[in-house]
């Protein structure tokens, strides 16, 4: 299956879901908007033509503009076809929610926990939704692009003898 | 008060059950109870720093938690303040069990974003050191998996064909463990006449010291004992948890990178992809035992193919120059000056690509902007981290004395997962 292909199919089915496509070396991008998420991701596994039944990584993205700050990417493959496809949505910084699609792919679970302990990207619906790598009570998340490199002193205390 | 007195009764006969001892108490009665074990990050079994939370009903394991982050150095965040060069080193540290196949995937990801190729003798440098490397870490999991289940022999005939393999190593790139060998654009040095029949003769030495340990496992009662049905992973949980690498081809999924999306030269060599259908803690065993004679029929075809010419592309804006024509020649001074301290300036765009590492899909997803000599976002998906995340479906209804082995037969790097 090529990405015209599947282009072609994704613009008949998901009409105005579709916001932008875009291929670089030869991986297909498209840009739903965030309410769709889940709705655009169980049509892409359930879909008997396309069937993406496997999420190879989800990632979140500081992208760092008052009008799109952060970014949602579904990196997914098709088994059968053996075809990637890329999805992205974006989040405000003011309200930055999304839908879970751990129902869609279990995967999901963990790809999101790590999302949300890096950006603060809370996932709704999500059954278990903690930090992943920083301590419970760490206060910051540290790929946003506003924590420094060399960390924020005080934030990670040491343990007390 | 009447706490008090209960507590004081309760300890005599506690006491009483002490003299009478043949009778047995406890503070707490365990038919009623459930009780949380904690494993890890200390544990000489958990292949690293991993933590798990177990919830146990007697022996049977009812829940699992597992807790990352005890490895955790941010390299995403370090990468997004790195050139493209400055990375190759720490991809060293992620799967530190087989470092080259990192290099190997870091560099072809970021060549597919630069849209530039190494040359045909680098890419096939680069295929032998990526099937040594399964070779290597299938090896340290062969060792730990006897290990966990009490076969000690196992261990040092697998460890001793290891040092062979980082003689090899040494021979080849000039570190044993922290390899950094490729170079974007191609390897850092050619592979010299030595180290090619230093490779040969590992490989041609190796089957018969495979099969030597086979003849150890494969018919050990309690080798196939402790695994033969022990941690089942079905095709449909596999698939659904995202499991990736010689995990899921043991649940029955036919489905190899090298195969489904050809990257470097595999489509050029004619190997099998096992298979096995038991998805249980014997079939990944088998499953890998088959991967390393496949990887050494790669290396063997390699070997013979392998072209001569340089191993260097010649992309002055991307690829480093050669330390001999950066001391002597005017050009490749002034690329390595821009080259080190501005990095390569990639196009506006972003790519993800991955390969079958020996763990599973070790993919890379880097966003770039034009002007920046470094990533804007960079994102390692490590197999390890998405197979741990298996574990809680794998261990629920196992017993508590297979949960060291059902971890080594997943085989778990934390330097990979942890990031």
């Amino acid at each position: 299956m090529d990405n015209q292909t599947v282009l072609e199919r994704l613009k008949s089915r998901l009409g105005n879901a579709l916001l932008e496509s875009r291929e670089f070396r030869g991986e297909l991008t498209i840009v739903v908007p965030k309410d769709r998420i889940a709705d655009v991701c169980s049509f892409l596994k359930d879909d008997p033509e396309l069937a993406y039944d496997f999420l190879s990584d989800l990632c979140g993205i500081d992208m760092f503009t008052p009008e799109r700050r952060f970014g949602l990417i579904y990196n997914l493959l098709s088994l059968r076809n053996r075809h990637r496809l890329r999805i992205k949505t974006f989040v405000e910084e003011e309200d930055p929610k999304v839908q879970t699609v751990s129902g869609i792919w279990r995967t999901a679970n963990a790809h999101e926990r790590e999302t949300f302990d890096m950006f603060g990207i809370v996932f709704e619906g999500h059954p278990d939704l903690r930090r992943m790598y920083m301590p419970e009570d760490f206060e910051y998340y540290p790929l946003r692009k506003d924590f420094p490199l060399m960390g924020i002193s005080g934030s990670l205390p040491l343990p007390k003898k | 008060m009447d706490t008090k007195v209960e507590e004081i009764t309760h300890r005599s006969r506690i006491l009483q059950a002490l003299e009478d001892q043949d009778t047995s108490a406890s503070f707490l009665d365990p038919l009623e109870s459930e009780m949380i074990l904690n494993m890890g990050p200390q544990h000489p079994a958990t292949h690293g720093v991993l933590r798990l939370l177990v919830k146990l009903d007697g022996e049977t394991v009812i829940g699992c938690v597992p807790e990352l982050g005890y490895l955790h150095r941010g390299y995403e965040k370090l990468a997004e303040s790195c050139t493209y060069h400055e990375f190759i080193p720490h991809t060293d540290r992620l799967d530190y069990i087989s470092p080259l196949s990192n290099n190997t995937a870091y560099t072809l990801a970021v060549e597919k974003l630069l849209g530039i190729e190494a040359p045909p003798r680098a890419q096939f440098i680069r295929t032998i050191i990526s099937e040594l490397a399964r070779i290597s870490s299938h090896l340290l999991f062969l060792g730990s998996l006897a290990m966990d289940v009490g076969a000690l022999t196992a261990w040092m005939w697998s460890f001793r064909e290891r040092e062979k393999l980082y003689d090899v190593f040494e021979n080849l790139v000039g570190a044993r463990f922290t390899t950094s060998y490729t170079r974007i654009g191609g390897v850092v040095q050619d592979m010299t006449p030595t180290a090619e029949s230093m490779v040969r003769e590992f490989i041609e030495a190796f089957p018969e010291k495979l099969e030597e340990c086979e003849k150890l496992l494969n018919r050990n009662r309690i080798f196939i004992g402790r695994c033969d049905g022990v941690g089942v992973l079905t095709r449909e949980q596999a698939i659904d948890l995202g499991v990736t690498g010689p995990t899921l081809r043991a649940s029955g999924v036919h489905h190899d990178l090298r195969r489904a999306l050809p990257y470097l030269i595999y489509d050029q060599f004619d190997f099998d992809v096992p298979m096995f259908e038991g998805g249980d803690s014997l079939a990944r065993y088998y499953q890998r035992m088959a991967e390393m004679k496949e990887s050494v029929k790669i290396v063997r075809q390699a070997l013979e193919k392998i072209p001569p010419g340089s191993v260097h592309a010649f992309k002055p804006h991307n690829v480093l120059p050669r330390k001999k024509q950066v001391y002597t020649r005017m050009e490749e001074l002034i690329h390595d000056f821009m080259l080190v301290n501005f990095g390569i300036d990639p196009p506006d765009g972003e790519i993800y690509f991955s390969i079958e590492a020996p763990k599973g899909e070790l993919g890379f997803y880097i966003m770039s902007k034009k002007g920046d000599g470094h990533p804007w976002r960079f994102k390692i998906r490590s197999p390890s981290f998405v197979n741990i995340h298996a574990l809680p479906t794998i261990l629920k209804g196992a017993m508590v004395s297979d949960v060291v082995a059902i971890i080594g037969s997943i085989d778990p790097v934390m330097g990979e997962a942890d990031k």
